[in-house]
């Protein structure tokens, strides 16, 4: 039972649930891309905290590629919410 | 000794970190702020890889310590410029 | 390190991280929470090194942290500026209107309970002992896998489908971007103290992500930390207004793109074709082939990232106009271009400059 572990897994949740809450119920687009980061970077967290196994023994090395992947993907999902967020309130063209 | 200086070295420059956001905090307009930000904080963190430096074993750490310090120094030098033209470019165009 | 004194870094650690989400989460203004959010990705950084993942920091501080920052700077500048007093403004409800307070309270209350479901699993997992067979399985094969960095193993080689796939999500991605429209417009040229500071960043920003692509092998490193740090360059170079910014044009941009996913399938059937099973590296040649899928992932990813910072498709080096200048530039061949050229090129500008939106939700 490693303190650091109960204290970033808990706090990962808590941020997770944050972020999603924000993510339902804000209006401005900007802000729900943000809260869905967020989302995501509580969700890393957890994963990270599973993988400590305490100062001396080397960490788990599966959910830090997991979390690796995660970030990617994240990025790629948030440009292409950003792009589709540009495009839904841009002014009308008739292209 | 050495971790007696290295540990003043560390603490003056959370010294200069704690002066830099107070003024961030207090002063009063963008300019001063930008100023004392950024001044404060790269010499808080000269001090801290001073510090740091001090404590290092090798001389590779001591050289990537000091090429962090010089990479942070020009980067908040040149967007405090950024910011400050930006803001004076603002205010004459109004 | 004694126990109190990384009980200390952490409780402080956590507190930030909590702080600068609600923090970053709450309020109208959306361009304080995405600097709040930057601030956030780089505490989180400083967080996983304390965690002991180095690769996983160095992801976040460049990807999670700044490039995710560039893209949400670059979205929020193409909305208008608010008043200073209506930004200020506490009573202004970012709420959707018309949600009764009832189902926001509704809301609140699920997203508690997610959270506490979360908590006891997580409480459940670290009262238990730790599962160690996945680890012990990474460490017995790390030899033949030919890297001794376990992450990296992990990602090319014992798990180097995910990242496949993964791969193709960027591309995806990028052809959804690409689909959206035009890139955003160029910015002006830089003054003598911005192109200062990237006439030596880039080179050395391009120098550092070489070392971080070969370093992947051995130490944290690897190549998406490597293609995050090559697209930090090429945003640079676009920030200080320049033209070209790296990013190769036409047919190359296409062959870069679909490198990544495609150096992948080859060397995966390649392989099939030896007898061996999809991207079942041979033990002997597992580095060099690992070398090259991280080398054609690195500029794809590179491309990528840039192409989402462009915002769209990236307008032909040929007639380049910046907005307020609409001189067209020289093409790479040096002919100077024709009248038609220039008149289209006027459209082209007032259409690129003009359509910053005027009308839409303010955040």
């Amino acid at each position: 039972m490693l303190t650091a572990q109960w204290l970033y897994g808990m706090s990962g949740c808590l941020i997770a649930a944050m972020g999603l809450r924000t993510a339902l119920l804000h209006t401005c687009l900007l802000h729900r891309v943000i809260a869905i980061n967020v989302t995501g970077a509580g969700v890393f967290m957890m994963l990270i905290a599973v993988a400590y196994r305490g100062a001396e023994i080397p960490p788990d090395p599966v959910p830090h590629a997991l979390v690796l992947t995660g970030i990617v993907v994240a990025i790629s999902a948030t440009a292409l919410a950003l792009a589709l967020a540009r495009r839904l309130t841009a002014e009308p063209s008739n292209d | 000794m050495i971790d007696v200086l290295s540990g003043l070295l560390v603490l003056a420059g959370v010294g200069f970190y704690l002066a830099g956001s107070i003024g961030l905090l207090r002063l009063p307009d963008l300019y001063s702020r930008l100023h004392a930000l950024t001044k404060a904080d790269n010499l808080g963190l000269g001090l801290l890889t001073a510090g740091l430096a001090l404590h290092s074993q090798e001389l590779l750490t001591v050289l990537k310590l000091l090429l962090i310090w010089l990479a942070v120094l020009s980067a908040s030098a040149a967007s405090a410029h950024l910011i400050a033209r930006y803001a004076r470019r603002q205010e004459t165009k109004s | 390190m004694s126990a109190t004194n990384l009980l200390v870094l952490d409780g402080l650690l956590v507190i930030s991280l909590v702080g600068l989400a609600w923090a970053a989460l709450a309020g109208s203004d959306a361009r304080r929470s995405v600097i709040l959010f930057m601030a956030f990705g780089l505490v989180l950084a400083a967080a996983w090194v304390r965690l002991l993942a180095p690769d996983v920091a160095l992801a976040e501080a460049a990807i999670g942290s700044g490039l995710a920052g560039a893209l949400l700077l670059a979205a929020v500048q193409e909305q208008p500026r608010q008043p200073l007093a209506a930004r200020t403004a506490s009573n202004s409800n970012p709420n959707k209107p018309g949600l009764s307070v009832a189902l926001q309270l509704a809301v609140s209350v699920l997203c508690a309970a997610l959270a506490g479901t979360l908590a006891w699993a997580l409480a459940h997992a670290f009262n238990s002992a730790p599962q160690n067979a996945l680890p012990r399985a990474v460490s017995s094969n790390l030899e033949a896998s030919g890297v001794s960095n376990p992450v990296t193993a992990v990602l090319l080689n014992f798990r180097a489908y995910d990242t496949l796939l993964e791969l193709a999500v960027l591309l995806t991605a990028v052809l959804g971007i690409f689909a959206l429209g035009p890139a955003r417009p160029g910015y002006q040229a830089a003054g003598p103290v911005f192109d200062g500071l990237a006439r030596w960043l880039v080179p050395v920003l391009i120098l550092t992500a070489g070392y971080l692509l070969w370093v992947g092998a051995h130490a944290p490193g690897g190549a998406f930390q490597a293609g995050a740090t090559l697209a930090a360059a090429s945003v640079v170079l676009r920030l200080a207004g320049r033209h070209q910014i790296g990013l190769p044009q036409g047919r190359a941009l296409r062959i870069v793109m679909a490198g990544g996913v495609g150096t992948f399938v080859l060397i995966g059937l390649g392989l099939l074709v030896t007898g061996r099973p999809f991207l079942g590296y041979p033990p002997a040649w597992a580095g060099g082939l690992i070398l090259m899928i991280e080398s054609a992932a690195t500029l794809a990813i590179a491309a990528t990232l840039v192409l989402a910072f462009l915002g769209g498709q990236p307008r032909p080096l040929a007639v380049r106009v910046t907005c307020g200048n609409t001189s067209a530039t020289p093409g790479p061949t040096g002919k100077p271009a024709s009248p038609e050229g220039m008149r289209g090129a006027e459209l082209r500008a007032a259409e690129v400059c003009n359509r910053i939106p005027e009308t839409q939700k303010r955040c």
